[in-house]
């Protein structure tokens, strides 16, 4: 530990507010693109599951249609 | 019959030669363009009022203006050719040319290259010969007036290559535009970089050899590169 | 080799070889990532000219390093795609491109706060720093041309086009601005003296830019495994992949 104490710690070496923050803005911008990609999946199914369920509805008025 | 040369007669008769195809685009182009003189003329007032705009926004002090006229006048003639480059394979698309490039016998890369020389000639000739007018206007010193006109001579066309490939890309899209600049402008740095080098090095009576081959090496990359990827672009659009 | 990576072409077995590879980047991420960070921030020594301030090298090298990788391996999945036609290198590159953009923009927002105690402003036109902020444009570029496209394959190869031609200009960019640096700036910047690093120093860098790594290889896997079902919405075992996920989640809902 190079540090002696928390205070210390956080303090940086009066460079606290600079280390921290971007600390703080690097892992920040991690989790959101890992949230933004871990949704992805449901969003895409959804997505895909619309697409399909038009597509089979234009079947179906094409083959009404052709009666 | 005798006028025919005796190689062609022996393919078919709606071949056609590389050279003669290459000429026909080129005086389709200039014939359009003849037609439209708008296309020609648009590229240089915008360049003048952007060139305006700089003493108008910054100083009119004349030591300013010389300090910096090269820059300025090298993006006003920089977003000129990203505006004119819009429009160049619209029309083409419309009109199903393209489709018909891909299925002829003569290779796109070369009815690209007719394409971007007749253009090159169309939209930035006159910015070359309206350039030192823009110099005085700038207050640049007369004896740089002939490396800034060679630098616009040697670095137009690149721009205008690596924006077809924009222009290529986003053709088949309604609002182009604004995603065109977003394209094209990263790629345009490194040419703005040596050519307002090379007028620095002019303007303090120095050599500006270096900065010019080096603008000259990226020209025949971006002849060499830029068909291809037009090409391929061109392409995808129409699948 | 070619017969061996040849079924990896076939979407399903790509898209389920991401879901096997995950778990293990996922791991190794945080591993790296939690042990490279502390071990940075709290265990290695001070910089005995920067003092402690030097610690966001932890995060700014790695997201900076990574920037660029993820450019070219971006572009050699878009050549990939182009050359030998085959879409998940095309997927790919849609899948890499945001993190890369996330890495880039991290590189520097890092870089930028770093420089404020050091060069006493957050931004000076630094020879990398520009090209940093060009290939910041260039993803952006990237990003944009693909989602311009209603058609998913139209805009996949033209995003390919556009990341080729970035890559054949990425070296012409860094040089031409290193090159523009030392002609307009001079030596008002002291550049970082790259001594040799000490090894408590290296030890944690080397474990975040690891770390960074798997982390761009974990989401690499999720983004592209989304990919490729997208891109088959239509084919057989995507509808039957579809209606088993959903149902799961809505059975799990419903016991809930």
């Amino acid at each position: 530990m190079q540090f002696n104490s928390l205070s210390d710690f956080i303090a940086m070496g009066d460079y606290g507010a600079y280390v921290w923050s971007s600390v703080a803005i690097v892992f920040g911008a991690l989790a959101w693109i890992v949230v933004d990609s871990v949704m992805l999946k449901s969003k895409t199914l959804k997505a895909i599951k619309q697409e399909q369920e038009r597509a089979e509805k234009i079947r179906q008025a094409k083959q009404q249609n052709s009666v | 019959m005798s006028k025919h040369p005796p190689q062609q007669e022996s393919h078919s008769n709606i071949q056609l030669s590389y050279s003669s195809a290459f000429k026909s685009i080129v005086k389709r182009e200039f014939s359009l363009a003849w037609q439209k003189p708008a296309q020609i003329i648009q590229p240089v007032v915008f360049f003048l009022i952007v060139v305006t705009l700089f003493p108008l926004g910054i100083s009119p002090s004349p030591k300013t203006l010389q300090l910096i006229g090269p820059g300025v006048i090298w993006i006003a003639a920089l977003l000129s050719i990203m505006l004119s480059v819009e429009g160049l394979f619209r029309q083409d698309f419309h009109e199903g040319h393209i489709e018909a490039w891909l299925l002829s016998t003569v290779p796109m890369p070369l009815i690209i290259i007719a394409k971007l020389l007749s253009a090159w000639v169309i939209s930035c000739g006159m910015l070359i010969v309206f350039s030192p007018l823009l110099a005085m206007l700038m207050n640049i010193a007369p004896e740089v007036i002939p490396a800034l006109m060679l630098s616009l001579l040697i670095g137009t066309p690149i721009l205008l290559f690596i924006g077809a490939i924009g222009n290529a890309l986003t053709v088949s899209l309604n609002q182009g535009g604004v995603l065109l600049s977003l394209i094209v402008l990263p790629l345009y740095i490194p040419v703005l970089i040596f050519a307002t080098a090379m007028l620095e090095a002019a303007s303090v009576n120095m050599s500006y050899v270096g900065q010019m081959s080096v603008l000259l090496s990226l020209l025949l990359l971006s002849f060499v590169m830029a068909p291809l990827a037009i090409g391929a672009a061109l392409k995808n659009t129409v699948n | 080799m070619w017969k061996w990576l040849h079924p990896y072409a076939k979407a399903e077995v790509a898209y389920q070889l991401c879901y096997k590879l995950l778990p293990y980047f996922s791991w190794l991420s945080v591993i790296t990532l939690a042990v490279g960070s502390v071990w940075g921030l709290a265990f290695a020594p001070a910089d005995y000219q920067q003092g402690d301030s030097f610690r966001i090298i932890y995060f700014h090298v790695p997201t900076a390093i990574l920037s660029m990788g993820a450019y070219t391996s971006m572009a050699i999945c878009a050549l990939i795609g182009m050359v030998w036609q085959i879409r998940n290198a095309e997927l790919a590159v849609y899948a890499i491109a945001p993190v890369g953009a996330v890495y880039t923009f991290l590189a520097l927002v890092t870089g930028a706060i770093w420089g404020k105690p050091m060069w006493g402003a957050w931004w000076v036109w630094d020879a990398r720093l520009t090209s940093e902020l060009i290939l910041l444009f260039l993803y952006l570029g990237v990003i944009a041309l693909y989602n311009a496209f209603e058609d998913r394959r139209t805009g996949a190869r033209a995003a390919s086009i556009l990341a080729i031609v970035g890559v054949i200009n990425v070296p012409i960019i860094h040089y031409s601005v290193e090159w523009w640096n030392t002609l307009h700036q001079g030596a008002t910047i002291t550049k970082f003296a790259k001594p040799s690093i000490s090894t408590d120093m290296l030890w944690p860098l080397l474990l975040t830019i690891a770390g960074f790594m798997f982390v761009l290889a974990a989401l690499t896997c999720l983004r592209l495994a989304n990919q490729i079902i997208l891109n088959d919405a239509r084919r057989p075992w995507v509808k039957a992949l579809v209606e088993r996920e959903l149902s799961s989640v809505s059975m799990s809902k419903a016991s809930k």
